[in-house]
This record gives structure tokens, sequence and C-alpha cells, in this order.
């Protein structure tokens, strides 16, 4: 029998809208749902078959035998463990309080779920991945509009002019944003890429700044700089919305051109004509504040000034620069009924200090990595307990090995996830969550300009016995005695639940995969947007009062960063196009593109250690030392060497990526509190390494 | 007279590989195959930036094809419309067409034994659908472009 049913992605973050067709319960097509991405999907998107028919994920309940990482397994009944993991949560909750367990998802539009088993619980501590990736450009959005880094959506098809710094924004792809930005391009838009190397997006760029690494920071202030000696601003947007620009105007009066260029190694005149395109092309320029911007010490400023730069071109709730994403509210719509949302706050402070001890962070989901000190000093009171959902934290994280210390002396350890995580692999419990494909999520809002629910369906049958995240929340949550949080007993139930006060039927998916909410646009009034601002003074601040009580400056004076000692190499890394991190490095479709990641070393560094493509080299720092393959290239800055992220995995049980290149997570050793104290994301560039060339090279041809 | 090609329009085309997944992905290919392929040239600077352009290369259905006359079975084909298939109910797997080709176009499924090769998704065309590297390509960047007699 033939299908067709509308879904979403979920072989990255992302989760692309898709539209599957299958016939006898096999998958045969998936592509971009035609009415939102006529019909586009990436390279991972369409591996998810791959994933899906993939013996080499958790099959069955797993309970560990023997050590932790060891390895060994009884293959148990969905009874057997969440009974197992209830218990265990029981005794940690009647000994040491319901705050002593935490969890951590991957976040997202399915978060509600999560975070309302956890509350439910009685624990504020909800945690996820962010300190390693966008905590610092959100913090940043935060300290600045009063609004977090979804606050904004980028109007990147009508923009005049992108600005990237290290947004790799064509190879770590949306696929609804690549094609805007694509367009952007086709209809003469232009766009700035600056990075330490070059990348499939800044191919594309028409202007190309190759910085120092850690410089960032130099060049938006030499850029403010600019735009303010050019008075390239918008004036009276300025009048209107910001308070303290007086401060920035002072404070940016040593950082002119001259001096960011030399700073960063760039053209002085090139950076001149980029600051007058400006003046030209605003208010339609978006500065994208970044990504993954967990780089180096100061790049919660550099974020912070990227930001600036948005304010400066006044591109807020205007075409083709940031407009506020729009909500159900927006449209006269009562939005989902959220489970988090019926149930009463946990009393308790967070575990990880945010919100008392870091008061100017958000504390949504707090930071993952404070915990492990927590774990290990049991201040403010012991955790004892942890769930990650689809989140692996010893890939995500530096150094694997202190995390694996302080997770030792935690009661009980508990993966949910659709493949063997590294944390899986040491965790006392895998509950195997099904695949996208096999699983039904709860119902999703989309905020935009055009806002909309959408969900995952689920298309086939499980190949195995795993469950749907829903499934296995309402398992736990019934023995653990919070199941009244979690009011149904199937995907329908789960839905009408949610939609009930929206008015919105499930059978209204029916047509497209998702409910739009407004047919037209939804624009505010720029001339009043009052109140949109959530900052203490309501104003767009450029000297934050919250960071002021902190004891931090808003305005931070530049510091130089180290340049790597004599040997050694500023280790980055980022993402290609085929990869999603570590969850895909095992996929046969996408391992057969790319089985392995190189070690980027420029050509006249090369040359000097005798290094020549495809050798291997040994990478090492703080004594701990891999062997990769070099890819000598002029494409990166002399300073840095890099690598694609998510690689030397060591589950054994998946085969294919098995040892298979290097994971620049392990090389951090030392770095698990390497923290921007401002931004509170984790400095991953602030690794040195030292490269030569491996003994691995033959000399001599030994055998016939 | 062919009546098809494929187009890659460069400029759209971020170097993603995705098309190479589409192709396997419709096919149902195992690992091994891989039907299309991306390519690019070595970086050169252009004003400043360093640049490059990506080709796709599949099968060029030639009008004279190589691979046709050397199959024993009749199993590889040229339809009326030009494109180049193989019948895989009637392919041996003697891979004569492999060696034939002199692009290494036809390639052996290992699951199969016999040849695959890109056949423009001819039962998609035949359907009045697009061939999958193009419906789904990431970027739009592919089209499949119907060829007029001048
Ligand atoms: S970007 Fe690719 S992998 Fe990610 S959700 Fe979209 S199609 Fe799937
Ligand atoms: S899918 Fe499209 S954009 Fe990606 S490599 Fe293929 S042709 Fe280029
Ligand atoms: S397989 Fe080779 S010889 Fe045959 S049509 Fe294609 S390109 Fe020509
Ligand atoms: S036309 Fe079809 S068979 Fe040929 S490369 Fe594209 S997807 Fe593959």
């Amino acid at each position: 029998m033939k299908k067709s049913v509308w879904s979403m992605c979920g072989m990255c973050t992302v989760r692309c809208p898709i539209r599957v067709e299958t016939e006898n319960d096999e998958v045969t097509w998936i592509e971009g749902n035609p009415h939102l991405l006529d019909g586009a999907l990436c390279a991972k998107g369409s591996a998810g078959i791959a994933l899906l028919n993939d013996p080499e994920r958790p099959q069955q309940p797993l309970i560990r035998k023997g050590g932790r990482g060891a390895g060994r397994w009884d293959k148990v009944s969905w009874d057997t463990a969440l009974d197992y993991v209830a218990e265990k949560l029981n005794k940690i909750v009647d000994r040491y309080g319901p705050e002593s367990v935490m969890m951590s998802c991957r976040g997202g539009p399915f978060v509600d779920i999560v975070k309302a088993f956890i509350h439910g619980l009685g624990s504020p501590n909800f945690t996820n991945h962010d300190s390693a990736c966008g905590r610092n450009a959100h913090h940043a959005s935060l300290s600045l509009y009063g609004v977090g880094r979804t606050g904004f959506a980028y109007d990147i098809k009508k923009t005049r002019h992108l600005v990237l710094f290290g947004r790799n924004i064509l190879a770590s792809l949306r696929v609804a944003e690549v094609n805007q930005v694509l367009d952007m391009l086709d209809s003469g838009g232009r766009l700035t890429y600056v990075d330490v190397r070059q990348t499939m997006t800044g191919i594309k760029a028409n202007r190309f700044f190759q910085v120092r690494p850690g410089t960032d920071y130099a060049l938006a202030l030499g850029m403010i700089h600019e735009v303010i000696r050019e008075k390239a601003y918008d004036q009276e947007f300025i009048d209107r919305y910001v308070s303290d620009f007086d401060a920035l105007v002072a404070f940016v009066e040593p950082y002119d051109v001259d001096w960011a260029a030399r700073e960063c190694g760039i053209k002085a005149e090139r950076l001149r004509e980029f600051v007058r395109e400006l003046a030209h092309d605003r208010p339609r320029v978006v500065f994208h504040p970044g990504w993954m911007v967990s780089r180096y010490r100061d790049s919660f400023y550099a974020s912070r000034a990227l930001h600036i730069l948005n304010v400066l071109m006044g591109n807020i709730e205007v075409e083709g620069g940031q407009i506020f994403p729009k909500g159900p509210a927006d449209c006269g719509v009562k939005g989902l009924r959220s489970f988090d949302g019926q149930i009463p706050k946990p009393t308790a402070r967070r575990g990880d200090g945010v919100g008392w001890k870091y008061s100017h962070f958000d504390k949504g989901p707090g930071l993952f990595h404070l915990f492990y000190d927590t774990m290990v000093t049991e201040d403010p009171y012991p955790i004892k307990g942890l769930i990650c959902v689809r989140h692996d934290p010893l890939s995500c994280f530096p150094d694997p090995a202190a995390q694996k210390e302080a997770l030792d002396r935690l009661d009980l350890l508990v993966a949910i996830d659709t493949h063997y995580s590294e944390f899986g692999w040491y965790c006392d419990v895998i509950l195997p969550e099904s695949t996208y494909l096999e699983r039904d999520s709860i119902i999703a809002t989309q905020k935009g300009t055009k806002p909309r629910f959408i969900c995952r369906n689920q298309v086939v049958a499980p190949r195995y016995d795993t469950r749907s995240l829903s499934e296995i929340i309402k398992g736990l949550a019934d023995r653990v005695g919070i199941g009244q949080y979690f009011p149904y007993n199937s995907t329908a139930e789960l839905q009408a639940w949610q939609l009930e006060p929206t008015g919105v039927k499930i059978e209204d998916f029916a047509e497209k995969g998702f409910v739009e909410l407004s047919r037209e646009p939804i624009m505010y009034d720029r001339q009043n947007l009052d109140g949109r601002f959530k900052t203490p003074s309501g104003k767009i601040e450029i000297i934050s009062q919250k960071l002021t009580e902190a004891g931090l400056p808003s305005l931070k004076p530049y510091e130089s960063p180290e340049k790597p000692p004599k040997g050694k190499f500023r280790l980055v890394f980022g993402r290609s196009a085929v990869h999603a991190h570590a969850h895909t490095i095992n996929n046969p479709l996408l391992h057969e593109l790319m089985p392995e990641n190189t070690l980027w070393v420029n050509r006249r560094a090369a040359a000097r250690m005798g290094v020549k493509e495809g050798d291997w080299v040994e990478v090492s720092s703080n004594g701990m030392v891999n062997t990769i393959k070099a890819h000598v290239t002029d494409f990166i800055h002399p300073e840095a060497v890099y690598m694609v992220h998510g690689f030397g995995r060591q589950v054994p049980l998946q085969t294919r990526s098995y040892h298979a290149g290097v994971g620049d997570q392990k090389l951090m050793k030392g770095m698990l509190t390497a923290m921007d104290p401002a931004g509170g994301g984790l400095c991953l560039c602030e690794c040195m390494v030292t490269v030569k060339r491996s003994s691995k090279n033959p000399k001599r041809m030994v055998e016939l | 007279m062919n009546k098809y090609t494929l187009y890659l329009n460069s400029r759209r085309c971020i170097g993603c590989h995705g098309c190479e997944v589409h192709c396997k992905t419709n096919k149902r290919l195992p690992v091994g195959p891989i039907l299309c392929e991306i390519s690019h040239e070595p970086l050169k600077a252009v004003r400043g930036v360093p640049k490059t352009e990506f080709r796709f290369r599949s099968c060029y259905h030639c009008e004279d094809p190589y691979c046709v006359p050397v199959c024993p079975t009749g199993a590889m084909q040229k339809r009326a419309d030009g494109i180049v298939f193989v019948d895989q109910e009637v392919c041996v797997g003697c891979m004569a067409c492999v060696g034939a080709c002199p692009w290494g176009v036809p390639q052996p499924n290992p699951e199969t034994g016999k040849v695959v090769k890109c056949d423009y998704c001819m039962d998609r065309i035949d359907a009045g659908l697009k061939p999958a590297c193009v419906t789904r390509c990431t970027t739009h960047a592919l089209k499949l472009v119907a060829l007029q007699e001048i």
C-alpha cells in the first residue's frame, strides 16, 4: 500500500518540514514540504532512510552490567527498564530531594514535554547543550534588547547586505535559509564573510575578510567606529529607542579602522569601502550575531557588537532586516496548551547557580557545564541523576575525561536517544527512542511573520523495540507519580489536548502538514515598538542594567588574543554540509561521503613542519594526543588549524565511525570550565595544539 | 536526438552533495555506487575572494554511446528520447559496459550484482515528475532542461 505523510526531518536540529512516501511500510521517497521548501532537502535529510534501516542503533532498552562504559548490556523489556529508572529516581528524590535530578535535551520546538517532566518531578534543573553553542549570542541579545536570540528573525531574502562573522550559513545549513541567501544573491544582494578560513559560504561572498583567529571583536569595533564616523547610522531610530548611545560613541573612539585592520590582519581600505556600502544599503543590512559562538574569551562581546551594528543600521522591523517573529497571539489565536505551563514552578534554586549566583543569565535552560562543578562540590546540593534526551554532552562539551570523573559521582545516568551516543555508552540505562520517521512528536509552534503550527507524524512502524519520546516520558511519569501532568494515552489524545484552546483541529494539518495562522505577513508598526524591548528600561540598552548589576562591563575594552606559542596552533572546528555533528557520523550514506575528518593546516606552516597533503600528523594538547590526516591549504590563517566536529567516536557498536577521525573536544583537556563570564558560552577556540608529522608515515616500502 | 539534459546553475550550488544522496535513496542503492558527482576546481582568488565553481556529472547519455553496443544481452539501451538506461531484468552483471564507458558511469550494485547508472529517473519523467536530484536539490540549482531542435 502507498502512503504520503507530512512530517518533519530529524536528521539535524533544524527540523525542516518534509513529505514522505511509503510503500508497504518502507520509505520510498522523502522531499522537503512542497508548500514551504518546494521539495528541497539536504544530503542528511535524504540519508534519513539509511538511519531508519541501520541496525547499528539501540534496538531495545539496555541496562548496563559491568562498569560504566564497559559496553556490556542486558537487553531488557520496556517495563523492566522504566521500572528500573523510576525506582532509582524515586530513591534519589527521597534521599536528596527532587532537585538532585537534572535533565538535558537539544532544545527546539519539542522541549515542552521534557521541561514538564523535570519540573513535574520538582526539580528546576532543566538544561541543554547551548553553552557549547549559541548562549553568548543569546545573552548578548538579551542584554541589548531584552529578548533572546530567537527574538528576531532575519529577513535574509530581502536584505541588501548580509554580513556573516564565522556563520558558515551555507554548510551549517537550514534548507529554507540557504535558499533565502541564494535568492538574495541572485537579486543583487551583497554578502560579506568574515572567518579564519575560507568556507562554502565564503566562496559565494562579494567580500571576504580572513582575520587573525580571535579578533572578531576588534573587527566589529572598527566597523562601529567607522559607521559612527561616517554617520552611516539611523539617527532617528537611535533617538527613539536606544539608551546610552553617547557612551558607545565615546567607547569606540580609539578603535578606528586602521587599528582594526592591523589587529585583524586585513586591509583598512577594504573596511572603509565596506562601511561606505553599508551607508548605502541600510536599513536592509543584517549582521548575523552568530550561531555557534562559544569560541573565544570575548565572543559574548563580539556578538553584542554585531547586535549593536544591527541597531545602528536601524534594521529592526523592516523588510530585509531583523523582524520580530510573530506568534499565535499576534494572529488572535490562542497558543497550544503547554505541558510545562500547568506545572507549579519548582521552588529550589538552580543547581548551576543560574538565576541566583549568575543573575544576568537566562534561567530557562541555565548552563549545563556548570553542573559538573556542582556534581563534584555538592554545592548548593548534590546532583545524583542525569537524563539526557538526544543530547550527548561527551561529544558536545570539552574534556570528556573530566566530565566522566564528575558523572561518576552520580547514582543514575540515563540516555534517551535514537542512536548510541558517547554519553549513552557511558550510561546506566539506554532508553531507545524511535527515529523521527518512526515516531510522532508533540505539535510545535513556529513563529515568524506568518506563524504556524506544525506537526511531525509517524511515517512507518518502528523497526525495533523503540518508543517515541512522549511514550517514554509518559511511562516514566506514571511510575514516579506525576502521570497526571501527561493526560494522554495516544498521540491522538495528546494532540487534541494540545490543540484544544486553539480552535485548530488535527484534520486541518492534512492539506499541507502545517496550519498557517495568518495569510499575510504580520509587521508591527515601526514607529511604535514601545514595550517590545524587554530590558529593565524598555529601551535598547547599550549599557545593560543587568550587566552593570552583575558587575560586568557592557562595553568591554578590547584585549588582543594570545598568539599561539611557537610550534602551536589555535584549534578551531566547524561543520560540513553532510554531517550534523556527532549524530550522523555513523550513518551509512553520510559516512560514505565523509568517513573521517582532516586537519586543515596552512600551506606555509605545513611546509615548515615538512607536512604534505594527506600526511598523518600528530595533534596534541595538554597530554592528549591524536593522529589525523593533514589537509594542506592556503585558505586558513597560519595561526589556526581546523577540523570538522563530531568525529573520533568510540562506541564499538558503531563500526563505521569507531575511531574514525579525531574529536576536537577530546583535545580540550582542562577547558570544561573555560567560560565567558559575561555570556556563559564556553571558550572552545581557546585551545592551543601542537602539530607534528606523525611517525605513522612510512619511510620505506618494507613489504612486498 | 537527446531530448533532455541536466543543467547545474553553479551560482546557486553550494557543494552540499545532497543530489548524490537524493539519487541513491530514490533508487534504493546501497553503499557503493554513486550515480552522480559534484566536484570543484581548486580555489582561486577573484577580487580578493577565494572562489570556485561546482560541476555536476551523471551520465552524458551519449548520442553514440560506448556502453550500449558492448552489452551482450541488450540490457543497456538508448530510448527514442535519448535516455540511456539498463534494463535490470535483462542485465546479467557481466560489467562489459563498466569497462566500455570512458567516464566510469555504469557501476556495479553490490546488492544485485547488476549494473546501475543514471537514467535521468525516466520512471519519474514518464510520470510527469522531475528527476530525484532535481526535485530535492537543496538550493534548486539543478534543472532538467528539455532540449529543442534548432
Ligand atoms: S537541514 Fe537537512 S538534516 Fe536538517 S532538518 Fe533540514 S533537511 Fe533535515
Ligand atoms: S544538491 Fe544541489 S546544491 Fe547540493 S551539491 Fe547537489 S546540485 Fe549542488
Ligand atoms: S554510460 Fe558512459 S558511454 Fe554510456 S551513455 Fe553514459 S557516458 Fe555515454
Ligand atoms: S537524474 Fe536520476 S538517476 Fe540521474 S543522477 Fe539524477 S537522480 Fe540520479
